[in-house]
């Protein structure tokens, strides 16, 4: 049995931050970014590809960049070690709507392959 | 160590045009004509053209289409946006055909190149000694916005590469992934964009099938059960609508199985081979 999401996702600053291919690829990001899993929600805050602040949303109030919304038990698939087919990437996930992303897209269009390392990073996390 | 491939260059009219085609090959034999996918060029067939064992018997031919890899576009293309169209794509092939003088080729496709078989299937059937295609369907739905593709403020390797990164099954190995990637990310400005135009505008091949004799041009499918681009379900799909073609489902290859895993596609493609080897058998 996985941890829970906020359990693994306590890590994901951690290994972003420490990664220096991420580092280097993601040194023109910035971004905002809500993360909801099933109806958890979190608040990101990203400057020059290190993950500053990772805070539960405010229940009313948020403002953001852009929303990533995972299917929960879509979440869970992803971070298996081998994902089945349809949930081993986050096009794919989005291709059966399982993941759905709102706002202002630049930031993740313009960093594609930094936000599929950065999420994949988290098949690792114990 | 030199590899036994070739590359030259061909020049040829294509849709009243001229043009300067890239190409390269390996092997003697049954001519085994090699289609590559959207936004990449025929680097994506190395391992098939170093394969000894399938160049013993077949003369394997991968040529970059025009706006891809070694391949100019042509005089003006400064001036238009590249549009991949069905007439282009087939009017190209059979030309490159017609060029290298290729009698009754077996004509080897993926993804647009899988899609693009079942028309020279089709329209050209006694051509040919019969078509391949590798993540093959009719068509694909758009899944995401196709401008993100071709827009000056963002990266256009960088994107196209992310676009299909995830197309590539994860038991991949990294070297192949990584290779498969850089070809997208050498792509020009607006080419996988134009290349999609056929493959999710287009291109609907469906109310062709029906048109397809496969007693004339046998079809043969073969889709990796990662991609969820052209997925097996629409592969199987298209198959059903194809009286005679075969289509098999490969576990653990994406997109690009002949860039991303050779070795995995290898066993289902020489046993299509042997096949055309020994047609009465």
């Amino acid at each position: 049995m996985r941890a829970a999401p906020v359990n693994v996702l306590a890590r994901l600053a951690e290994y972003v931050n420490h990664d220096p291919v991420l580092r280097r690829r993601g040194r023109f990001l910035d971004a905002d970014m809500l993360l909801e899993i099933g109806t958890a929600q979190w608040l990101m805050t990203i400057r020059d590809g290190q993950i500053l602040q990772m805070r539960t949303a405010s229940p009313v109030m948020n403002s953001w960049t852009f929303a990533m919304r995972f299917d929960a038990v879509a979440w869970e698939l992803f971070l298996t070690r081998l994902p089945p087919p349809g949930t081993h990437d986050l096009m794919a996930l989005l291709r059966t709507g399982r993941l759905r992303i709102e706002g202002n897209l630049h930031p993740f269009m313009s960093h594609l392959l930094w936000f599929k390392e950065a999420f994949a990073t988290l098949r690792d996390a114990p | 160590m030199i590899e036994p491939v070739t590359g030259r260059y061909l020049r040829l009219d294509l849709a009243g045009r001229a043009h300067r085609l890239y190409f390269e090959e390996c092997g003697k034999g049954i001519p085994l004509l090699c289609l590559h996918t959207a936004g990449a060029d025929g680097r994506q067939y190395r391992d098939l053209l170093n394969d000894a064992d399938i160049t013993r018997d077949f003369r394997c031919i991968a040529f970059d289409m025009p706006w891809h890899g070694k391949s100019s576009p042509p005089d003006g293309w400064w001036e238009e946006e590249y549009r991949l169209t069905t007439d282009l794509y087939t009017g190209m092939i059979m030309a490159v055909i017609d060029a290298l003088a290729l009698e009754r080729p077996l004509v080897l496709g993926c993804s647009i190149g899988g899609r693009i078989v079942l028309d020279l299937a089709a329209r050209h059937a006694d051509r040919l000694r019969g078509v391949i295609g590798l993540q093959s369907s009719a068509f694909v739905e758009p899944y995401y916005d196709l401008e993100w593709l071709h827009r000056p403020d963002v990266h256009g390797g960088e994107v196209c590469a992310g676009i299909v990164s995830g197309l590539v099954a994860p038991q991949s190995p990294a070297v192949s992934r990584w290779e498969t990637l850089w070809h997208y990310m050498q792509g020009g400005p607006g080419v996988f964009r134009g290349d999609l135009h056929f493959y999710k505008e287009e291109g609907d091949l469906r109310p062709l099938l029906a048109q397809i004799d496969t007693r004339r041009c046998p079809v043969w499918m073969l889709t990796g059960d990662y991609d969820y681009s052209c997925s097996p379900e629409a592969t199987l799909q298209t198959a059903a609508q194809i009286p005679g073609a075969k289509a098999t489902i490969m576990a653990g290859l994406g997109h690009f199985p002949m860039s991303e895993n050779f070795a995995v596609l290898r066993p289902y493609l020489r046993e299509i081979l042997e096949a055309i080897k020994a047609p009465n058998e």
